[in-house]
């Protein structure tokens, strides 16, 4: 039987505007803090895996290790949209499980302050001398705002608006009162980019961005790292009791990626493969949703994690709005969900998330949640969806001595 | 009249403006993009099916903002054309809650985009309330 993998340190910077550091300045910060978290140093790690979409063809993990530590241990630079985070950890953990390295380091970082509206636009607007027909569609035109929608809340906006059409139950007001919930859990989070309770009028009546998503409705773009280092538990063993105590267990770490469906090449289907990563983490960790004693899941919009109560277990099929109605996922709820302020108001520097939402969990296990603390908190998910599509969740439980 | 051009060549013009699709002649799933392969059975046979010009809403949203260029509010939805998914505008609707909403039933419409230098007009698609 395969050796348990366990986070050794985690480390998330403060997440907002930077505006005196780099993005290696941010990435070296999250990775100082996770290996002084681990009581380790840079000669201890045998692999690096450096996630980042902005600079993704500048070998960014290399530049990284320029300023941390040239140890000449191989690094991986990934990138898999708001995934990329947690596939640098899972990459990190898969040389652990191999038994190729005892530890290794994930790192995600995004400089995102002030960048606006993504997944939109990007093609010059050809309306021009000739009408020609260009790429897979044959399009003579850009179809971004002609045929649908390419930007990220409408995308997003349809997937919550799809869920409503095929369950009921589900109206403007339902979503903004998801939002109202992650900006109030934010004003617990020092490290939270926005850490400011809206009043549900003040979110519905906020500048619209697209149906149903008002702007504190969506992500907030901002600056921020995160990073973790990983060990398995013969590694682990050889450590200090201080380390084992504080060493968080993964219990279940799975990507995946979206099967084919009807229709999920003219929507993307962010459902299915989320479904499929929830329920082979369940049967890794053995433990099922009724056990999680809090989850951090991809509110991208709030009409995203209207889907993912859903699609993680956390109801019964069809029941999110219900779910959501009883109060379950507020802090004092059944199934506390985005207690760190989420997307909408922790923020969401891309690659930094699929981290960061694993430090949020370990704080809680580990006891160190201060104000936010979920008391008694033993299991936790950490899921994160990056759009084309790619999904990650990772099942936390805290350490057995 | 004028040379026409599709925004898209899924879309095919003339009295009965329809879309088309790339079926897959092993398992049936359709594609509107040109294929190297059926995502679902790999097989790389497609022909060419004449998509329902009728359907009905399974999703929308408003855009209220976008990419530089791109005028707005406007109407993007996912239409159910006979059990085809098919991405598009709402047109000839006013782009607000109270005027769209998922269920509603809709056809196809055409609409010019404009003409280039050689005076060929290209012609894009939404859909339009039936009612």
């Amino acid at each position: 039987m395969a050796d348990d993998i366990w986070i050794l340190g985690i480390h998330m910077t403060k997440f907002g505007k930077h505006t005196d550091k780099d993005t290696v300045d941010l990435a070296a910060e999250a990775v100082h803090g996770a290996v002084a978290d681990a009581g380790v140093t840079m000669a201890d790690i045998g692999v690096l895996a450096a996630g980042n979409l902005m600079n993704a063809s500048a070998g960014f993990g290399q530049q990284l290790q320029k300023q941390i530590g040239q140890t000449g241990i191989p690094v991986y630079n990934v990138a898999n949209a708001c995934a990329t985070g947690a596939t640098a950890l899972r990459t990190a953990i898969m040389a652990v499980k191999a038994g190729e390295v005892d530890m290794g380091l994930a790192v995600g970082v995004e400089k995102l302050a002030g960048a606006g509206l993504l997944g939109g636009g990007g093609q010059a607007k050809s309306d021009g001398k000739e009408w020609t027909p260009k790429g897979r569609f044959g399009a003579v035109a850009p179809t971004d705002g002609r045929i649908g929608t390419d930007t990220m809340p409408g995308v997003f906006a349809q997937i919550g608006m799809e869920y409503g059409h095929r369950y009921g139950g589900v109206d403007f007001e339902l979503f903004a009162k998801i939002s109202e919930k992650n900006h109030a859990h934010s004003t617990l989070n020092p490290l939270a980019a926005y850490q400011k309770r809206f009043t549900l009028e003040e979110i519905m009546g906020d500048m619209m961005i697209a149906y149903p998503n008002t702007r504190p409705m969506c992500s907030a773009n901002c600056d921020g790292a995160a990073a973790a280092i990983v060990t398995n538990g013969a590694t682990l063993k050889k450590l200090s009791l201080e380390q084992r105590r504080r060493a968080v267990k993964v219990a279940a770490s799975v990507l995946t990626t979206d099967p084919y469906e009807e229709a999920c090449q003219v929507l993307p289907n962010v459902n299915t493969l989320t479904r499929n990563a929830a329920q082979q983490a369940y049967e890794q960790a053995g433990v099922g949703p009724a056990d999680l004693d809090l989850v951090e899941l991809h509110d991208c919009f709030a009409t995203a994690e209207l889907v993912h109560y859903d699609n993680l277990g956390l109801c019964e099929e069809g029941g999110a709005a219900d779910f959501f109605n009883s109060g379950a996922p507020w802090r004092d709820g059944a199934t506390p969900v985005n207690v760190s302020g989420g997307l909408q108001s922790k923020g969401h520097p891309i690659s930094a998330t699929g981290i960061a939402n694993i430090w949020e969990v370990c704080h809680h296990l580990r006891g160190e949640a201060g104000d936010r603390q979920i008391e008694g908190a033993k299991v936790g998910l950490a899921h994160v969806i990056g759009l084309g599509s790619a999904c990650g969740v990772h099942v936390l439980e805290k350490a057995a001595a | 009249m004028s040379e026409q051009i599709p925004l898209v060549d899924y879309l095919v013009l003339g009295d009965g403006p329809h879309l088309v699709a790339n079926e897959c002649s092993t398992c049936g799933a359709s594609y509107f993009d040109r294929r190297n392969a059926c995502a679902s059975c790999f097989g790389t046979d497609f022909h060419r099916v004449d998509v329902a010009t009728e359907g009905t809403v399974n999703t929308f949203t408003i855009v209220a903002f976008a990419a530089p260029g791109i005028p707005v509010p406007f109407v993007s939805a996912v239409v159910d054309c006979d059990g085809t998914p098919v991405r598009g505008n709402l047109i000839n609707v006013e782009p607000d809650p109270d005027h769209v909403s998922t269920g509603m039933k809709v056809r196809l419409a055409t609409y010019p985009l404009g003409t280039d230098d050689n005076g060929v007009e290209a012609i894009g698609f939404g859909f339009e309330p039936t009612s």
